[in-house]
């Protein structure tokens, strides 16, 4: 399918004109209320119909009793949290008003026995009868930043941004959005597939890498029902945009039992691994590793080669950093080079490392490292810097505004002096990533410790992540860099 | 998944019985065989994979002929369609010398045979030079179809368990990425005074069993261990292919 056909293909459910919400309940414990009330609370940029059997207000909306109701050509996109019995027939009303998209968040399905699988699939073809697009069902809902829609019975509603999250578990869909909160690295879109009835993940990521608003997909699987179509649509995916994804649980059965030392060594985890190395796929092992390498991708240019340079205002964190860079296949430790070398030594006191990882010792005055900053970015033999160290001064202007003696004792001024360095450095961070078009990552516990630092805070604000150790950092670096080299040497 | 490892290893050596085995690996492992290594190798070879040179003979003065042409030390093996272990039934003679040794080796060998082991012959290789052993082979994924392995190893391959998998078709990029992913890259450059592995030469080599397995619907699984390098180039010292049986 051409990019556009998927654009088309997806455009009511991910950016319906109108929305009508389907089983819409007064009792706000009910999955029907909390649908409704996060339609309306997150205030989705199109028109709000919720159905409700009884009619009456919710939510200061007045609810219609029936489908027949609603004007046609108004909604694109019904959001079901009706009973599974009651669905054939709206959805057959819904279709006869022009609606084109259904996301189904009702049980009772293909997890619900036999009765529900048979039901499933009657619903499959129901809506490939009616023209409608089917999402779910037994999911818990889609969302879309660029229309201000959070159609799902859960939070949060996270910040708007260039992640797109697909996954067969909506825990993890909350999981991601809840960083995505946390972190300020915003999601275009997120969707929870649900049972797959119909649409799997696969064909969301089709959709993501062909979605102008989204720049990486973010996904997790469990089972892989066909393996071929899946590495059709994930290869396709991940030949125009990078695709983050975790996986749960085994594929359906492993290799055939062989009687080869191959097929013993074939276990599902190994294949799996080779499969994503193949289709161009960064496989994350955690949650966390998902989010953070997600949103390297949606906010740093890629690295054109290997080499890092580690740029450090204090000694214990650039070792380490070092060590998980040398313990990288991917990654390379540069040498420093001379010509940066003696740049570095007319701006810093001798007892500066003089090596890679830059340690400045502490020797900086008020412009040293924006202009370090640039510096190492600039030069051309640097693919990638690890900046580590923000935040340090403003943690000590924290201290000082708060105790006893601020803000007397010229406390005042250097507080601000010092929360302003750290926005500074925030600043010279970004700057130079957009500039030189290389990445930048910049890591600090405080990240998570003290999201409100002064560093932290200019770095979020300024859309980029600031990831929560140089461990992190490295890690995301890594699939960064492989996904980099898997397009070079593809031509792509 | 350990539970289903050590069944899948258990089922190699041993027929079908109580436990584990799901009806259906019980049926995949009733409905194959294997070729003999003289088979598998030809098979192999007959696709493009560098194969140790060998003749397949049926007594021991043959063999004493075949060696004198290959060269001296040889290898010398009972071969045969039932023999997939051979190692393991001790019917191997590595680094034989002379003529007369290959006699020898070859009258016990043929002595070792076991009616269930069906048809046999006297396998004569030239012996292969070279520190590194890897592994190479396909097995049929059931979520991803056939796909390609490679390893470091050799017969170590299972407990050194640095392995890498691609699905079939490998591209000459997916290929040498493969083999950028094994852990052991050191193994891989120059090593103990022999030239670095050719990966182009290793790489065309998954190539061609990837291919293999698409053209082949019937080859159940191929094990090329070990895949010995010689002077930087990869050679197929033992082979096994496994078929399905109609």
């Amino acid at each position: 399918m051409s990019k556009d056909a998927i654009i088309e293909r997806f455009r009511p459910l991910f950016d319906p004109r109108g929305i009508l919400v389907a089983g819409v309940s007064s009792h706000p414990g009910k999955f029907g209320f909390v649908a409704a009330h996060n339609v309306l609370r997150f205030e989705f940029t199109g028109d709000v119909w919720l159905l409700n059997r009884d009619g009456g207000e919710i939510l200061g909306v007045e609810c219609v009793s029936d489908v027949s109701q609603v004007p046609e050509g108004a909604v694109d996109l019904v959001f079901v949290c009706t009973p599974a019995a009651a669905n054939p027939d709206l959805l057959r009303a819904c279709a006869s008003k022009g609606i084109r998209a259904a996301f189904i968040a009702s049980a009772g399905y293909g997890e619900a026995g036999e009765e529900g699988m048979a039901a499933q699939a009657e619903l499959v073809s129901l809506c490939d009868e009616l023209g409608i697009l089917l999402a779910g069902p037994n999911g818990q809902g889609v969302i879309s930043t660029p229309s201000s829609m959070c159609a799902q019975i859960v939070a949060p509603f996270p910040p708007p941004g260039r992640i797109a999250v697909a996954s067969q578990s909506g825990n993890f869909v909350s999981s991601w959005l809840n960083y995505a909160e946390h972190y300020g690295v915003g999601v275009s879109r997120a969707v929870s597939a649900g049972n797959s009835a119909a649409l799997s993940v696969p064909d969301y990521l089709e959709y993501f890498a062909a979605d102008p608003e989204t720049g990486v997909g973010l996904a997790y699987v469990e089972n892989v029902p066909d393996g071929a179509a899946f590495a059709t649509q994930v290869r396709s995916a991940a030949e125009r945009k990078p695709v983050v994804m975790m996986k749960g649980g085994s594929t359906a059965g492993g290799a055939r039992a062989a009687a080869s030392h191959t097929g013993a060594l074939a276990t599902d985890d190994g294949v799996f691994d080779g499969v994503c190395r193949q289709l161009g796929v960064s496989r994350a092992h955690s949650i966390e590793e998902a989010f953070e390498a997600a949103a390297a991708f949606a906010t740093l240019p890629l690295p054109k080669g290997p080499n890092v340079f580690v740029l450090s205002t204090a000694g214990g964190w650039g070792v380490i950093t070092a060590d998980a860079i040398t313990a990288a296949p991917e990654l390379e430790l540069m040498s420093l080079p001379d010509d940066l070398r003696a740049a570095m030594d007319e701006r810093l006191p001798p007892r500066w490392s003089r090596n890679n990882p830059a340690d400045l010792a502490g020797g900086e005055t008020r412009d040293t490292v924006p202009d370090l900053v640039d510096l190492v970015v600039s030069h051309p033999e640097v693919d990638s810097v690890l900046f580590i160290g923000l935040g340090i001064q403003a943690n000590q202007g924290r201290a000082e505004r708060s105790g006893r003696f601020y803000p007397g004792h010229g406390l005042e001024r250097i507080v601000s002096y010092h929360e302003r360095q750290d926005r500074r450095y925030a600043e010279a961070a970004v700057e130079a990533c957009e500039r030189y078009s290389k990445p930048v990552l910049i890591s600090t516990e405080l990240a998570i410790t003290q999201p409100d630092n002064a560093g932290v805070a200019r770095v979020r604000e300024l859309g980029h992540m600031c990831f929560p150790s140089t461990i992190a950092a490295v890690r995301a670096l890594r699939h960064m860099t492989r996904y980099a080299g898997w397009r070079e040497r593809r031509d792509l | 998944m350990e539970l289903l490892r050590s069944v899948r290893l258990q089922s190699r050596s041993e027929p079908a019985g109580e436990g584990y085995l799901s009806e259906r690996r019980v049926a995949a492992h009733l409905t194959s065989q294997t070729l003999s290594e003289f088979d598998s190798k030809r098979l192999l070879s007959g696709v493009g994979v560098p194969v140790v040179a060998e003749t397949s003979v049926d007594d021991p003065a043959e063999a004493a002929v075949a060696a004198e042409t290959l060269g001296f030390p040889v290898a010398v093996k009972l071969c045969g369609a039932g023999l997939a272990h051979k190692t393991e039934r001790g019917v191997v003679r590595l680094g034989v010398e002379t003529a007369q040794d290959v006699r020898t080796a070859a009258l016990d060998l043929l002595a070792e045979a076991r009616r269930q082991d069906g048809e046999v012959s006297i396998l004569v290789s030239r012996m292969l030079s070279g520190k590194r052993e890897l592994i190479a082979g396909m097995a049929r994924d059931a979520t991803f179809g056939p796909c390609v392995m490679l390893g470091v190893g050799g017969i170590f391959a299972e407990a050194v368990a640095d392995v890498v998998f691609r699905m079939a078709p490998l591209t000459r990029a997916d290929a040498l990425d493969a083999i950028s992913d094994l852990r052991t890259q050191r193994l891989l450059g120059e090593f103990r005074g022999e030239p670095p592995v050719d990966r182009d030469t290793l790489a065309a080599i998954l190539c061609r069993i990837g291919d293999l397995a698409l053209d082949r619907p019937d080859v159940v699984s191929v094990d090329v261990n070990p895949l010995i390098v010689v002077d930087g180039t990869p050679v197929a010292a033992d082979a096994l292919v496994e078929v399905e049986v109609p």
